[in-house]
């Protein structure tokens, strides 16, 4: 299975993302100096490389999502949207109610916190339940069905929070995107603990397998007695479910639900870490760590841009170029034609 | 009677009756509709959306898909404006500039797709961030066009009657509609691609021009959002990174509710012509209504293109063949390995050893 | 024939891919009007010569004369222009695409510029009707027509480029018999207009019916080249295999197997199976150890029975009992769950899964009857793998190999393995030996009837009416999506089950 793959496969594909990767990073040691230096303050590891972690966060727990839903042959483009309808919903739970507890002007929560954050969570599996359903079901494309909640979702969110931004004002949900726990960011566990999770389910259970199954060939997979319609409603049940967790990362680091803004672009940065990462877009074998590293490579590209003094409007032609470029690097005839000057074939 | 609710034209006698329902019952609500001009006004204000709209027809008919037309429109208004307004350069020369642009963008985004047999989403997906980091180099602000060429241009109306106008878009979106149908019905180049989407294999062994017709796709598709862009910026008179964002959904609203499948080889023209009327009778709508937000938009698209789908599906599962066709290119990945590998043991079902 | 009608001359062609040596100086020499059949076990190199003439490979030494003047294609469409034409089995031609656009799309009439539709749907009626006695709408979308039709298409394609040569490779897999004798029409009226046919073939029996000589090739050697009527079918199959064919002694294990067959008990029942547009409503049933064979022509309905049986497709009524107690079929998982294992008729697109190994392919099923959170060791699916490499004889480097890269026979034995390592009560076969060359096929032939002995039940189907009369103890005989008849041990022969198709047509 994928994750012990043969030599070759695993270095054409993680290999050249790791590396650019590293040649990034070395790139920002270079340009920065004390890029690398990590100081502790007030009991917090901070430095470059937290921060790096710490943003790429949402992108990389959608990225792990997104890759199980590519991997069956499918994409789903909604889940910026499914990021701004679930930081909308969690605001909404969440209210701002100004109150006077013990004589202290403090936010108050409409319900308690865990409801909220349980709302919002059920709210974007429920999300990713009806693209499956879609798909499953109903037999539609994935681009197709997932199109019709990102055409529509933002105008959803909109509707929930009634074409306003809602600032949140409840202490204790910062802690989601802005804590930190034994010194790390509380995000970098989260990231942690939904890697583990998938790494767990998917390579421990018969679940990965059964996956990759249905993307190489969901006829065959069904005949060989494969509930394809099971996993595919999973995989983007699960998909919506990241997609929600992101959201309450995202809507508590700006301590606000944005209709608008919120997500914006996650389903484009997230398909392609994943893709960086090495798994197909055709579907097939994916690979979760090599998401992981291609979220890690888009967020690195982004802070190096911004470090260096590159206004950040750059920031989308560098990273198309990087885009490009690995990808190329990734096409066999790419290879073919520029490392053994082979003339092109027909 | 049966054969046109069976056929190959289904699909777009649905899109052509909902057209005809969606206008009528917004002629019931509100009189006004009935007017020329706000019929006329459907041509007027969706015309660049048309031009892009006949692009993403050809790519997705080929079974590919370009998510960079709403950015080289954002792009070509930029470029656009700076070349009007800081580099006071002709303006005709200025379109014949975009234009170019607009066409090279998608032919190297065609030569990677055809060539390093990269995936089309990812590949204008990365056309996309460049084009639209492109507009921020140029420029971050808006940037007002007060070229007296094209500010006449986009003044010019022809009136047919009190109120009701035609002016350049109307002219460019018939003039385009009629071009792409000549391309797709009656050249090579517009059978090639219908081949391809049906079966790319089969193109490739029928020894037609598969390769160059591929990149010449994204071509002419970049050359429509360029086109789309120059009507873009008529109707804006300015130039702005963020003019356009999400067109390309719009786009490919309008090509699905026209009938075209994306799983390509299937699909007409007129019928993202219907589309893209479909899409503005609603904004109309919307705006005729007052009351509710523009936002409500956005969820009407997503109902309507929900709703076609469904019918898409419901026309394949009764249509064995396009299930069929469906079903072996699920598996095409598999055979078009196997077709191209060597013979070393390896039997093909389309060629015994 | 004179050297004046010799229309392709190969010689000494050969052709060598890394650690293989595909072709080793062949010759051979097609004349004009002749159906010249090409024959040769899997490996044999047939594959690869077709390649060779069709421009997919260049040659490494040798030369192909056409009419006289040396070619050397350098891709399909050079094979084309210089008069080559290839109809394969699946035919490669675009569905989506009108009769007369597949005919002419890339040479369409035109007029001022523009495809003359009216001028192309004109000539290619009149083509295929002067050529092909064939009168079709040819407007129509290529999709709603048979593959028959199809193929036809294809060779009207073929024919409208002028081809001096016609390659068919394997056409008549998906044919009835209606179709294929319609096809040999076609063939026997292109030869008398001088078009010279090689004809690539697996049947037997169709070879002696068309052709005019025979190019047998084995291990990419040419072994002879032959007039048909000097080649009888025990000299072909000798040099095809190169040693003398021994026709099993499938008599014996009939013969016992019938004997016992009274005794045994009934392990599967059906009645009223039906589904509408797919097959009227029958009955049959199938006793422990047994080999029931379904027999019909092409489209008779044998494969919608077994689909049907085993969850694919949804009947609209049915009644089934195993081991007489009333059970559900609803899907794949239900069927497997009731002890039935499917080896299906288009291993490609519903067996294979191309991309995992040859391990994961066996022990999928296994893993699906198992349950998703009970995942078998790795080293036990290492175990189960081997033993079934061992066991069928998959050529294979160990169990890691990706299956895409198998040849058929071995693709095929593959899932064989994955169903019995479900040890399953009753196994569906539907065409377990097609596409795959006479040694495989009578290694498979031989496990079916060793695992019958162990007590294992099989439906059986086969175009080749020949294996279902070796191997079946008994045999439901189907025609036009209907049971028409039952034949049973001594009673089964060819020519008992073309009669009742025959009657039963009436």
């Amino acid at each position: 299975m994928a994750v012990k793959a043969k030599g070759e496969f695993y270095k054409s594909s993680i290999f050249w993302a790791l590396l650019a990767l590293g040649l990034l990073l070395l790139f920002n040691l270079a340009a920065t100096p004390g890029f690398f230096k990590i100081e502790i303050k007030d009991g917090h590891l901070y430095g470059s490389l937290i921060d790096i972690l710490n943003r790429s966060s949402s992108l990389i727990i959608i990225a792990i999502g997104m890759s199980l839903v590519i991997a069956t042959k499918g994409i789903d483009i909604s889940v910026g949207s499914t990021v701004a309808i679930t930081g909308a919903m969690a605001a909404l739970l969440i209210g701002g109610n100004l109150q006077i507890v013990d004589g202290v002007q403090t936010f108050t929560t409409n319900v308690p916190m865990a409801v909220a954050i349980l709302g919002a969570l059920v709210l974007a599996t429920a999300i990713g339940l009806w693209n499956g359903i879609l798909i499953s079901r109903i037999g539609m494309q994935p681009i197709i069905a997932t199109l019709i909640l990102m055409v529509a979702g933002r105008g959803i969110a909109q509707l929930l929070t009634n074409g306003q931004i809602i600032t949140i004002y409840y202490k204790p949900y910062f802690f989601i995107g802005n804590g930190f726990l034994l010194g790390l960011p509380f995000s970098i566990y989260l990231v942690l603990i939904v890697l583990a999770a998938t790494l767990l389910f998917t390579r421990k259970t018969a679940l990965g397998l059964y996956i990759e199954s249905v993307g190489i060939n969901p006829v065959a997979s069904r005949v060989t007695g494969i509930d394809e319609k099971k996993i595919l409603l999973f995989v983007y049940a699960f998909c919506g479910f990241c997609a929600g967790i992101a959201g309450l990362i995202v809507s508590s680091n700006v301590k606000c639900a944005d209709g608008i803004n919120a997500g914006e672009m996650f389903e484009l940065d997230a398909i392609l870490a994943v893709a960086i990462g090495g798994t197909s877009i055709a579907g097939g074998k994916f690979f979760l760590i090599g998401s992981v590293v291609g979220a890690l490579l888009i967020q690195t590209l982004k802070t190096t841009i911004y470090s260096i003094g590159v206004p950040p409007e750059i920031n989308l032609i560098i990273e198309a170029i990087v885009v490009f470029i690995v990808m190329n690097i990734q096409s066999a005839e790419f290879r073919k034609l520029v490392f053994r000057m082979k003339p092109a074939k027909e | 009677m049966k054969k046109l609710f069976n056929g190959k034209y289904t699909l777009v006698i649905v899109t052509i009756l909902l057209f005809i329902v969606m206008y009528g019952s917004g002629a019931a609500a509100y009189p006004s509709f009935l007017s020329l001009d706000v019929f006329l006004n459907l041509f007027v204000d969706n015309a660049f959306l048309m031009v892009t709209a006949v692009g993403m027809t050809f790519a997705i008919l080929s079974g590919g898909i370009d998510l960079s037309v709403g950015s080289v429109i954002g792009l070509t208004t930029m470029v656009s404006a700076h070349l009007l307004e800081k580099s006071h350069m002709n303006p005709y020369l200025v379109m014949i500039v975009v234009l170019t642009m607009g066409a090279t963008f998608g032919t190297v985004m065609g030569f990677m797709i055809e060539k390093f047999k990269l995936h089309p989403f990812i590949v204008t997906l990365g056309g996309q961030f460049l084009a639209r980091g492109l507009c921020y180099v140029i420029s971050t602000d808006t940037i007002n066009i007060t070229n007296p060429v094209y500010t006449s241009l986009a003044t010019w109306r022809w009136y047919l009657t009190d109120t009701a106008f035609i002016n350049v878009n109307v002219m460019i979106f018939v003039a385009i509609v009629i071009f792409a149908v000549y391309l797709a019905h009656y050249t090579q180049f517009g059978r090639t691609v219908y081949a391809i989407g049906g079966n790319e294999q089969s193109a490739i062994l029928m020894g037609l021009p598969v390769a160059r017709t591929k990149v010449l796709i994204y071509t002419l598709s970049g050359f429509c959002a360029a086109l789309g862009g120059v009507l873009f910026t008529f109707y804006m008179l300015s130039g702005y990174a963020l003019h356009a964002r999400m067109i390309e959904t719009d786009a490919i609203a309008a090509v699905v509710i026209g009938g075209t499948l994306l799983t390509g080889g299937y699909g007409y023209v007129l019928g993202t012509m219907f589309g893209v009327l479909i899409l503005g009778t609603i904004q109309t709508l919307i705006m005729f209504q007052g009351t509710l937000s523009s936002w409500w938009t956005r969820i009407v698209y997503g109902i309507l293109i929900l709703v076609f789908c469904l019918f898409q599906r419901i026309f394949e599962a009764n249509s064995k063949k396009v299930r069929v066709d469906t079903q072996k290119r699920e598996c095409a990945d598999t055979k078009e390995r196997e077709a191209t590998s060597d013979a070393g043991g390896t039997a093909t079902s389309t060629i015994s050893a | 024939m004179s050297n004046n009608d010799l229309i392709l001359s190969v010689d000494g062609v050969s052709k060598q891919f890394p650690g293989v040596k595909a072709l080793s100086n062949v010759s051979f020499r097609m004349f004009k009007g002749e159906v010249h059949a090409l024959m040769g076990q899997n490996g044999a190199g047939k594959s690869t010569l077709i390649k060779v003439l069709t421009g997919v490979y260049p040659t490494d030494s040798g030369t192909i004369l056409l009419g006289g003047k040396p070619i050397a294609p350098m891709s399909t469409h050079d094979a084309q222009q210089l008069g080559i034409s290839t109809v394969y089995q699946e035919v490669n031609l675009c569905l989506n695409l009108s009769v007369a656009e597949n005919i002419f799309i890339g040479r369409e009439p035109k007029k001022f510029g523009m495809i003359d539709r009216k001028a192309m749907k004109k000539s290619a009626a009149s083509l295929l009707k002067n050529r092909l006695n064939l009168d079709i709408d040819v407007s129509e979308p290529l999709s709603s027509y048979s593959i028959a039709i199809q193929q036809m298409v294809s060779i009207a394609r073929g024919i409208n480029i002028d081809a001096k040569v016609l390659i068919l490779d394997e056409p008549t897999s998906s044919l009835d018999e209606k179709e294929v004798n319609q096809l040999f029409d076609i063939m026997r009226k292109l030869k008398n207009d001088g078009m010279s046919i090689l004809f690539v073939t697996h049947f037997l029996e169709q070879v002696y019916s068309i052709s005019d000589r025979i190019t047998v090739l084995k291990n990419g050697e040419l072994v002879g080249e032959y007039f048909t009527e000097d080649l009888p079918p025990m000299k072909l199959i000798s040099a095809m295999i190169g040693k003398e064919y021994k026709a099993a002694d499938y008599a014996k294990s009939k013969a016992a197997a019938a004997e016992q067959s009274a005794s045994r008990q009934t392990i599967l029942n059906v009645r009223n199976l039906e589904r509408k547009g797919s097959i009227n409503e029958m009955d049959f049933s199938l006793k422990k150890g047994e080999i029931l064979g379904l027999a019909g022509l092409l489209g008779s309905g044998r494969t919608e029975t077994v689909r049907l049986l085993f969850g694919i497709d949804k009947a609209d009524k049915g009644h089934f009992e195993i081991n007489g107690k009333p059970v559900h079929i609803h899907s794949p998982i239900a069927a497997i769950e009731h002890g039935f294992g499917f080896c299906p008729e288009d291993r490609k697109i519903e067996g294979l899964i191309g991309d995992l190994t040859v391990r994961e392919n066996i022990i999928l099923a296994l893993q699906g009857r198992t349950g998703t959170f009970k995942t078998i060791p790795r080293s036990k699916q290492v175990e189960i793998a081997n033993k079934y490499i061992k066991a069928l004889g998959i050529k294979v480097t160990d169990c890691e190999q990706i299956v895409s890269k198998l040849s058929g026979g071995n693709q095929q034995k593959v899932i064989l393995a994955r169903w019995l390592a479900t040890s399953p009560a009753v196994m569906i076969l539907d065409e377990p030996t097609r596409g795959i060359d006479i040694g495989a096929k009578s290694e498979i032939i031989d496990l079916i009837l060793d695992l019958c002995q162990e007590g294992m039940s099989f439906i059986f189907i086969s175009s080749e009416l020949e294996e279902v009369v070796k191997c079946c103890s008994r045999v439901v005989v189907l025609c036009d999506r209907k049971k028409i008849g039952e034949l049973e041990g001594e009673n089964i022969s060819e020519a008992k089950i073309l009669h009742l198709i025959a009657e039963g047509n009436n």
